[in-house]
């Protein structure tokens, strides 16, 4: 099948080895993939600001471009909920409430892409590692990702999964961390010292946006522990 | 004066650096959570339960008048004096009406959030009544002047330490580090209050229209003892505490513990209907419940965080919240404070001055998940942040939102931005993490990854050029 | 315009708007059930309990050791008499407090103490200085290891929490299953002339508000003995 892509702008700037690593992983399953050139943003910080008017014409191009794809995939849990939760509710009652739905029906994380739609587990990767994982808030209550990631870790070679005591928020938050950065460091510590406390030299994440937020102050600290992307991982053969 | 929103955040900049205070909630939040999901495992169908509770409250709410008139039609057939309090200033005058009128002297408290609410602890003592919390949190809080800080553990900020120093200073106790000795010596002093208060005053947890009943649910005895011995009581409720059937109390109450406490059920659930009746051996003589509104009819009004009325006040949320885990109970000077104050505090209090507790999340989606009767509880921050921004609009920032939708969602003005970037990232670190960074609410405690040497939309379009074709 | 009148006003006003169902963002998607839960249907999500007697009883046993509840099966007036005199002597018992009834006045006329009778009014004082408190009441509860009484099952509403110790006296048939058993029982016992005070006590007196550590006796009593004849 074709795939859409939707690449968001952080990804597209900072993480891009993210979105190859996507690229590479659907190629090599057969499918051909598409990236939209002209769509970076899917509205979600003007959105959770309060701005829903300054919202709307961000997502209502984002509508407009994917109306004809088969299927989304979006390299961001917090960008997928955007899309699947929050988008029909931002336009419901305007004549875009219908392609919103639609939007939202055909729209998927990565990991949830490859498990649940492909039924893929087993890409054939190599990772040798111990890895801890961490689940970005909005792939794991808003789009119900839990499962999926840890199927298709299981089945990397080599790699070696701790999980943390329990799953916490990391404190990013989009705007949040500007707004508030003294929770938003307070919540990171916790959640790093979490992350230490299992022993595993990676912390893994379907959601860069969390990882840029631990990794910022991993780096901030001098720690020696990475962060990497469930993608990156999966993409290592 | 401060406004709230700046006492906030200078609040919760110091929490936030305070380790032990850090470490004293994690610990006492931590054997909750133990317990918590022992106790929540042994439900066969919780989620069933959940949906279940919803759905009693959802019809409890959706026909307030009705439940209400049923609810005061019942308690007045037995004797009870029911009062309606719209505003928080009624509330208290009818509350020292009735004091005044009784001659009354001593008052002893149950706990009870809505008489935080409206301030009735400092309107009674101005008035010259002596009045004395009864339930160990509320008392030590109470010695401390100091509010809750947290609507089911309001001394959970406190070590044993603290607490001995506490009732050495007050009570000329001994200190002593253990904590059934420290229970013992405030049981000895609250004693004798119950036995001679003229008057007991209560909060209820839940309001039984069919039976005309409200209900109490506690774990140390203090609320039974206060409702049993002096000749007055009087229970002050909000009005969305009803629920329709005495039998849905079935589900609520063994839900309530389950998530307030981690217990199956705490140690007294008790409805009370009326004064003491013919051929009982005791119990008051007057009964007096009092209503308030107190702007909840305006969160009614609100048909999309309408649901916000369903709370049972449980503290649920408050403890998955890890912005509450983090800057503390007293840090929101609110009532309610949690991920529920955050809800309906701008309904209450106002939106604009209130609006920053809905912005102080990361809206994790914890408080949702833990909620037992379901309310949206992190989408009605994001609806708080709509209403507050589209009420009054920050020049600043609808003018970004503005530039960057205009920017990021075309692609040549896109790369244009991108360039520039660029080009001041290269001077970012002269400046970084000193006040002269426009990142600096990122830079002053984490790193900044720089934008990378090829994008993906470059390795995209080099992709798709074929090979000798520029990026 | 009373302030009743305006506060009902207000509520009219206010629900003429429809708010969306339960554990939902979008409006207008059908009204939820209304009416009363069949006790059946609420036991399959509760925490499960058996049917029988002897499951209910295992059940009521675990919950009670939990709680630090003493919990005794007897089979005879006599060891009821037997067990009674022994916490009698063991906690040096001085004056006990007590309500008519078949088995509170048996136990008062065994233990040949001073009492302090609740049923015709009592002095405070006179309760405070009680030993223990000695009760009948309406059911034990399995599912919870409850004892429901009210102000006439157990003489009144402060017997039952006053004194440090609280003796329940139940019979075997007076075992229910769960919660929905023990609010139908109210209502089928008094619906016709509710009682001004109903409670389910589940254990003594506790308290966590210290660190939140478990201390017994807070307020209430720190002792709860379940008698079962």
């Amino acid at each position: 099948m074709i795939v859409t892509l939707f690449i968001p702008c952080f990804v597209d700037l900072m993480f891009p080895q993210v979105g190859i690593s996507m690229v590479q992983i659907l190629e090599r399953l057969g499918h051909r993939v598409e990236c939209p050139e002209e769509i970076a943003c899917c509205g979600q910080p003007a959105y959770n600001s309060g701005y829903w008017d300054e919202a709307r014409p961000v997502a209502a191009k984002v509508i407009e471009r994917l109306k004809d794809s088969e299927v989304v995939v979006i390299a961001s849990g917090s960008c997928g909920a955007m899309i699947h939760v929050f988008y029909p509710e931002l336009f419901a009652g305007t004549p875009l409430a219908d392609a919103a739905k639609e939007l939202a029906g055909k729209c998927f994380e990565f990991s949830d892409f490859l498990v649940t739609k492909l039924g893929q587990t087993n890409l054939g990767a190599r990772f040798p590692a111990k890895v801890t994982f961490h689940d970005g808030c909005h792939g794991l209550r808003e789009l119900r990702t839990y499962q999926q990631p840890r199927r298709l870790l299981a089945e990397v070679k080599g790699l070696e999964l701790v999980e943390m005591k329990e799953k916490v928020c990391c404190g990013f938050g989009g705007t949040f961390a500007a707004k508030f950065p003294m929770i938003s460091t307070a919540m990171g510590d916790v959640r790093c010292t979490m992350a230490k406390d299992t022993g595993a030299e990676y912390i893994v994440s379907n959601d860069s946006s969390c990882l840029m937020h631990i990794q910022g102050l991993l780096d901030r600290q001098g720690s020696r522990m990475k962060t990497i992307h469930l993608a990156e991982i999966l993409a290592r053969t | 004066m401060k406004t709230p929103a700046a006492q906030f955040k200078v609040q919760a900049t110091a929490l936030t650096q305070d380790l032990r205070h850090r470490q004293l909630i994690q610990t006492a939040l931590g054997k909750y959570e133990v317990v918590r999901d022992r106790t929540k495992a042994a439900f066969q169908d919780w989620p069933a339960a959940r949906q279940a509770a919803a759905e009693i409250k959802w019809e409890a709410v959706n026909h307030l008048d009705a439940h209400l008139v049923q609810l005061v039609r019942n308690l007045e057939a037995r004797g009870t004096k029911v009062h309606w309090a719209s505003t928080a200033q009624q509330a208290r005058d009818i509350i020292l009406g009735i004091i005044r009128e009784k001659k009354a002297r001593s008052i002893v408290k149950s706990k009870a959030m809505t008489s935080e609410e409206i301030h009735l602890n400092e309107a009674l003592e101005e008035a010259g009544f002596e009045v004395v919390e009864s339930d160990l949190g509320e008392f030590i809080v109470q010695l401390r002047k100091e509010p809750p800080y947290h609507i089911v553990f309001p001394a959970m900020h406190l070590s044993r330490g603290d607490i001995s120093e506490l009732f050495t200073r007050e009570l000329g106790s001994a200190p002593t580090q253990n904590p059934e000795e420290l229970t013992m010596i405030a049981r000895r002093v609250l004693r004798q209050k119950y036995i001679t208060a003229d008057v007991g005053f209560t909060g209820a947890n839940f309001a039984i229209a069919e039976t005309g009943m409200i209900s109490i649910t506690e774990n140390e005895g203090n609320a039974r003892l206060t409702a049993a011995l002096p000749k007055v009581m009087i229970t002050l409720l909000g009005i969305e505490k009803i629920l329709p059937r005495l039998e849905d109390l079935a589900l609520f109450l063994p839900m309530l513990a389950t998530i307030g406490t981690g217990q199956p059920l705490t140690c007294y659930n008790s409805m009370y209907g009326g004064p003491r009746q013919p051929r009982e051996p005791d119990g008051p003589e007057e009964f007096h419940v009092v209503l308030l509104d107190n702007r909840r009819t305006e969160l009614l009004a609100d048909p999309e965080q309408r649901d916000a009325l369903h709370c049972i006040r449980c503290g649920g949320c408050l403890n998955v919240c890890p912005i509450f885990k983090n800057v503390g109970g007293h840090t929101y000077h609110t009532t309610y404070s949690g991920p529920i104050g955050s809800v309906i505090t701008p309904h209450l209090r106002g939106l604009q001055d209130w609006k920053h507790l809905s912005f102080a999340s990361s809206l994790c989606g914890a408080c949702t998940e833990t909620c037992p009767v379901k309310i949206n509880l992190h989408h009605h921050l994001l609806h708080n942040r709509r209403n507050a921004s589209k009420q009054k609009p920050s020049f600043f920032e609808r003018t970004a939102f503005t530039v960057f939708s205009g920017i990021i969602n075309r692609p040549r003005l896109y790369q244009c931005a991108k360039i520039l970037g660029r080009f001041f990232q290269r001077f970012h670190g002269l400046v970084k993490g000193t006040r002269l960074d426009p990142a600096y609410a990122w830079t002053q405690s984490r790193e900044l990854p720089p934008i990378a040497p090829q994008t993906f939309k470059e390795y995209w379009r080099s992709r798709n050029a074929g090979p000798g074709s520029p990026s | 315009m009373s302030e009743k009148e305006n506060v009902l006003g207000r509520i009219r006003e206010a629900l003429r708007m429809k708010a969306p169902p339960p554990g939902s963002d979008h409006v207008g998607v059908g009204e939820p059930h209304h009416a009363s839960i069949p006790p059946a249907q609420m036991r399959r999500w509760l925490p499960e309990v058996g049917s029988t007697f002897d499951h209910q009883l295992v059940a009521f046993r675990k919950s009670a050791a939990e709680l630090k509840v003493d919990f005794h099966l007897l089979d005879s007036p006599t060891e009821l008499a037997g067990l009674l005199l022994g916490l009698r002597d063991a906690e040096a018992w001085s004056k006990i407090g007590v309500h008519a009834g078949e088995l509170t006045d048996f136990a008062a006329a065994k233990l040949g103490l001073p009492v302090c009778r609740t049923e015709s009014g009592y002095e405070v004082a006179d309760l405070e200085n009680c030993s223990a408190g000695i009760t009948e009441c309406d059911a034990l509860v399995a599912q919870t290891g409850s004892v429901l009484l009210t102000a006439r099952s157990g003489g009144g509403r402060a017997l039952s929490v006053l004194p440090p110790h609280h003796v329940v006296l139940a019979k075997r048939e007076q075992l229910v299953a769960d919660l929905p058993e023990a609010f139908a029982l109210i209502k089928t016992k008094y619906a016709a002339n509710y009682p001004s005070f109903i409670s389910f006590i589940t254990g003594p007196s506790r308290t966590g508000d210290i660190e939140r550590i478990l201390v017994l006796g807070a307020h209430g009593p720190k002792k709860l003995t379940i008698c079962c004849l």
